[in-house]
């Protein structure tokens, strides 16, 4: 294999990298060249994503480094994922960036996680996942902690703090796995399980509960989720929207990608423990992420614990992907595809409104309807799409993602279903009571205001994913379903 | 034909809301344009439809959600028989009905009018829909309006009882859910009419248990007790025009549910249930008269007899007979226009007295001769006296369950002489009696939108009355499928 075919291979982590390097020297070297670095951010998410689609045109599987990446259907629809998501924070943070003094470093910090995690979800290696991961957490930690504020700074550190630990718990995981199997490469591990050592079934089942702690802290799944609340609370808005769909993408993506190449798909002997083992996390997540979420006062706290209980939500399809569903895997796909939308959709609202009112206080946003109509309309819709009301991509989503389950013809899963359809109506009751006070209550002044440009022009584009895909879902679920394919 | 009526609401809301500031008030026209289209449709499905045929008419198909992989394929898919084409009559009229009593809305009418309007589709897409997921996003899209519509325009304790209403209805649908889930995955279909054809031996999860999670759903959206006490609450706080939609059609979403899902599919356990269900809807009659008698308000003491009235519909189902089944559909489309129209009373009379209270109000008759009238039809309707529809339909049922059912059947029928108390009763404080000062500058009904309302209601309820083989032909041809199943099992 030749060296362009293996640059070929990682060219959009690439392509963001060397983008982040630009980016910082462009900061440094042109003292006031800061109108440039939105475009050169843009133009290497650009590329990178032009660089995944041409593998997708190629669309050929293959993978490079003795094996440890993997370029396929389901790399590129997470790349192409992640630069969509980081390009949206990047355009509808720009007020917010220009009152930054470490602008650049914002930037470029952005291209680096989103370049990492690209990585990360090519990994086929647990070394390479391992550094991936670090990486980009390291990334977001100091992201969190930007604009150097105390709230900000507090909530960067109780994110690494938390970080590290995950990180040591699933790197010790690791550690059981190779020695169990003796093997870093997912493809080795596989052979093993797929032999299936009854004996090795303890050890390899402690390894999993030991990765699924790291794969949790960055999908906000419960137990794992205890930093979610307080960073998304005290770091800064633009910085968390980003995490709060990148990060959560990232984290299902590896953990699928374990489970089909190092667990053989749904049908070795240990599936069924991993299956219990996120049936119970989901089962958590929504339970405490909901019913904590309806004592919320602040936006970003509300934001979340709704985030922990969404992840509950797509554990579901996680968990279904374990017991054999064909849709599970399709499933965790196409929600995050749509929640792309409605989550960064709720933040950018929430941002944009907040800047103005000066306030994340749920009950400022009273009668902002009357202020801010369109804007309002947005938040709404998002929080209608994150309730799952028809006829917004949330329904759609969660109904596929339930229906996974049931395709698996097992009862217990039927069961978690069942709780997850009642947390639904849980969930209801304060995404819609937040929707009330913002239609219903009586303004508390009368200024009217909307957002800027590029702000409105990417909540439009929120808003039309959020109605198109719950109306014409079908493009979106072809393309989750040609990339889960790619895993089999 | 049916699409059109399907959609025509929903273009007439996205119209409303792009009229500027200055044409707000023009809203009102471009809904009951849109109302009334959609009613023309309605009337042309209904008379185009054939009572001789058998199964689906009007029926519009294509996937919806195919993808590529098997197992997730929902389908659009429509169409009526003979149990949904009266009841998308039914709707068709009451929405007109609503948009008319709704003239003299002025709290942002742009809002009211489109929020109307989504209602509108979202219900009749209940009603026409053939195919489970389909149905279930309907069911959920009209969720939305009804909160909206009772939270900002209603009065009284409205959010509390937008929010009640929410979530007995999100709570009642979500197992509901996950029984058509589990239904699509034994069948490999969401279509009704496959599921309903399809024999389920060793399903997934016990069919009792199924039919439970299902049916829940529509006896909390029916009313039946102890599931009732949301529609009290909603119904006191709702806007006029909301009420009447919600007694006219929404609660008919309930009955439709069993009639057209739960029944065909499980008809074994609903054979198995049936004393079970004969018992809660003989107690909820019997209950929701003696409740109604207690009433000081108005709206509440509609609401209550609505809870009555809607157990003889349980109760018909209950019999699983043809002529139950008849009554109790008939009964759907009845309730629909008399305590539809009762509403739209009530609703007059307190835009011009601004309460509700009935010890406030006496001898209303002086100068309310127009709206006395109309009170006292629709009332004896209410109660079945013969020559309105609601006598043809309470005498089918009882009829109908008699025989199963004589105990249930015995507990409802007393449930008549209440009737005839309350509303007797009812009458006679607020219309009769000494003039009070206090009301005698009230003005009649008096706007040409009031008594087209009124009218058309009148109207219904009388010819439905005295020639009821318009809507029973049609309903006949709509339950004989069903009746099929349980006589074959008997």
């Amino acid at each position: 294999m030749s060296g362009w075919d293996l640059i070929h291979h990682i060219g959009p982590a690439i392509a963001m990298l060397i983008g982040a390097g630009v980016v910082i020297t462009a900061d440094v070297i042109l003292p006031r060249g800061r109108g440039s670095l939105v475009p050169l951010t843009l133009l290497s998410l650009a590329a990178a994503a032009i660089w995944a689609l041409w593998h997708a045109g190629a669309g050929t599987d293959s993978s490079a480094f003795a094996g440890a990446v993997v370029m396929d259907r389901f790399a590129v629809y997470f790349i192409l994922l992640l630069t969509i998501v980081a390009a949206a924070v990047v355009v509808a943070s720009l007020d917010w960036a220009k009152e930054l003094d470490l602008a650049g470093e914002f930037y470029a910090l952005l291209l680096v996680a989103t370049g990492s995690m690209s990585l990360l979800v090519q990994g086929n290696d647990l070394i390479l996942i391992f550094i991936a991961l670090e990486t980009t957490s390291i990334a977001q930690y100091v992201l969190v902690g930007i604009t150097r504020r105390d709230r900000a700074a507090e909530a960067g550190i109780k994110y690494l703090l938390n970080g590290a630990i995950a990180a040591g718990l699933m790197i010790y995981g690791f550690a059981f796995l190779f020695g169990v199997t003796g093997s870093t490469s997912m493809d080795g591990i596989g052979e093993f399980v797929r032999a299936g050592n009854e004996a090795a079934r303890l050890p390899l089942t402690l390894a999993f509960v030991l990765i699924a702690a790291g794969f949790g802290f960055k999908m906000a799944l419960a137990p794992f989720h205890g930093w979610a609340p307080d960073v998304y609370e005290g770091g800064p808005t633009p910085v968390i929207s980003f995490l709060s769909v990148a990060s959560k993408a990232g984290g299902f993506a590896i953990a699928l990608r374990l489970f089909y190449t190092g667990l053989g798909g749904g049908d070795t002997f240990i599936s069924q423990d991993w299956a219990l083992m996120f049936g119970v996390f989901a089962v958590a997540s929504m339970l405490f992420g909901n019913i904590a979420a309806l004592l919320q006062k602040d936006a970003r706290r509300l934001l979340g614990y709704s985030s922990i209980a969404q992840a509950g939500n797509i554990g579901v399809g996680l968990a279904a992907v374990a017991m054999g569903s064909t849709l599970g895997a399709s499933g965790v796909l196409f929600f995050l595809g749509t929640y792309v939308a409605t989550n960064l959709g709720a933040f950018f609202a929430v941002i944009a409104i907040s800047e103005r009112i000066g306030s994340y206080q749920i009950s400022d946003y009273a009668g902002l309807i009357k202020r801010s109509p369109v804007l309002s309309a947005i938040l709404v819709l998002c929080l209608l799409s994150l309730t799952g009301i028809p006829p917004t991509a949330g329904f759609i989503a969660k109904i596929y993602i339930f229906n996974s389950a049931v395709q698996t013809g097992e009862q217990w899963l039927v069961a978690i279903v069942a709780i997850a359809v009642i947390n639904t109506a849980i969930s209801a009751f304060y995404y819609l009571r937040w929707a009330r006070t913002i239609v219903l209550e009586e303004p508390k002044d009368e200024t009217r205001f909307s957002a800027t440009g590029p702000m409105q022009a990417m909540l439009a584009a929120a808003a039309i994913g959020v109605i198109f895909l719950g109306v014409v879902p079908s493009p979106l679920l072809n393309a989750a379903q040609r990339a889960a394919e790619a895993l089999r | 034909m049916l699409t059109f009526f399907l959609f025509a609401p929903a273009i007439g809301a996205l119209l409303v809301l792009f009229l500027s500031r200055e044409q707000e008030q023009h809203s009102r026209y471009v809904a009951l344009l849109f109302s009334l289209l959609a009613f023309a449709a309605s009337i042309l499905v209904f008379v185009n439809f054939d009572p001789a045929v058998e199964g689906y008419q009007f029926v519009n198909q294509f996937d919806w959600i195919a993808p590529e992989a098997a197992g997730f394929k929902i389908q659009y898919m429509i169409g009526v028989d003979g149990l949904s084409a009266p009841l998308v009559l039914l709707l068709g009229m009451l929405s007109v009905v609503s948009v008319l009593i709704s003239f003299n809305v002025d709290k942002r009418p742009k809002e009211y009018f489109a929020w109307l309007l989504i209602l509108e589709t979202a219900v009749a897409g209940v009603f026409v829909s053939l195919d489970l997921i389909q149905f279930f996003l309907f069911w959920e899209l009209e969720l939305l309006p009804m909160f909206m519509l009772i939270s900002i325009w209603g009065t009284g304790r409205a959010r509390y009882s937008a929010m009640k209403f929410l979530i007995y209805t999100l709570s009642g649908s979500a197992l509901m859910l996950v029984g058509f889930l589990v239904l699509g995955f034994e069948v490999g279909s969401f279509e009704i009419s496959r599921i309903a054809e399809a024999t389920l031996d060793e399903p997934l999860v016990p069919l009792a248990l199924l039919f439970w999670a299902i049916l829940l759903a529509f006896l909390v959206k029916l009313p039946v007790f102890p599931f009732h006490t949301w529609l009290p609450d909603a119904h006191t706080d709702a806007p006029t025009a909301v009420s009447v939609m919600l007694a006219g059609v929404l609660l008919k979403m309930g009955g439709y549910g069993i009639l057209r899902i739960v029944l065909p599919i499980f008809p074994e356990q609903a054979h198995d249930f049936r004393y079970l269900l004969a018992g809660i809807a003989g107690f909820s009659v019997v209950y929701g008269a003696v409740i109604t008698l207690q009433q000081k308000d108005l709206k509440r003491l509609i609401a209550y007899s609505s809870v009555s009235h809607m157990g003889y519909v349980l109760l018909g189902i209950s019999a699983l007979g043809a002529l139950g089944l008849s009554g109790a559909a008939l009964q759907m489309f009845t309730h629909g226009t008399i305590t539809g129209l009762l509403f739209v009373m009530v609703g007059l009379i307190y835009d011009r007295t601004h309460t509700r209270q009935i010890s406030e109000m006496s001898g209303l008759m002086h100068n309310m001769p127009v709206i006395g009238t109309v009170m006292l039809i629709a009332g004896l309707a209410s109660l079945g006296v013969p020559g309105t529809s609601g006598f043809v339909a309470e005498m089918t049922t009882f009829l109908g369950s008699f025989e199963m059912h004589p105990f249930a059947t015995i507990a409802a029928i007393s449930g008549v002489v209440f009737a005839a108390g309350y509303i007797l009763w009812t009458v006679q404080r607020v219309f009769h009696g000494p003039a009070d000062e206090k009301w005698a500058h009230l003005p009649d009904a008096n706007q040409w939108w009031e008594r087209t309302a009124m009218i058309v209601l009148v109207v219904a309820i009388l010819v439905v009355g005295i020639y009821p083989s318009l809507l029973t032909e049609s309903i006949q041809s709509g339950i004989e499928p069903i009746a099929r199943i349980f006589e074959a099992s008997a």
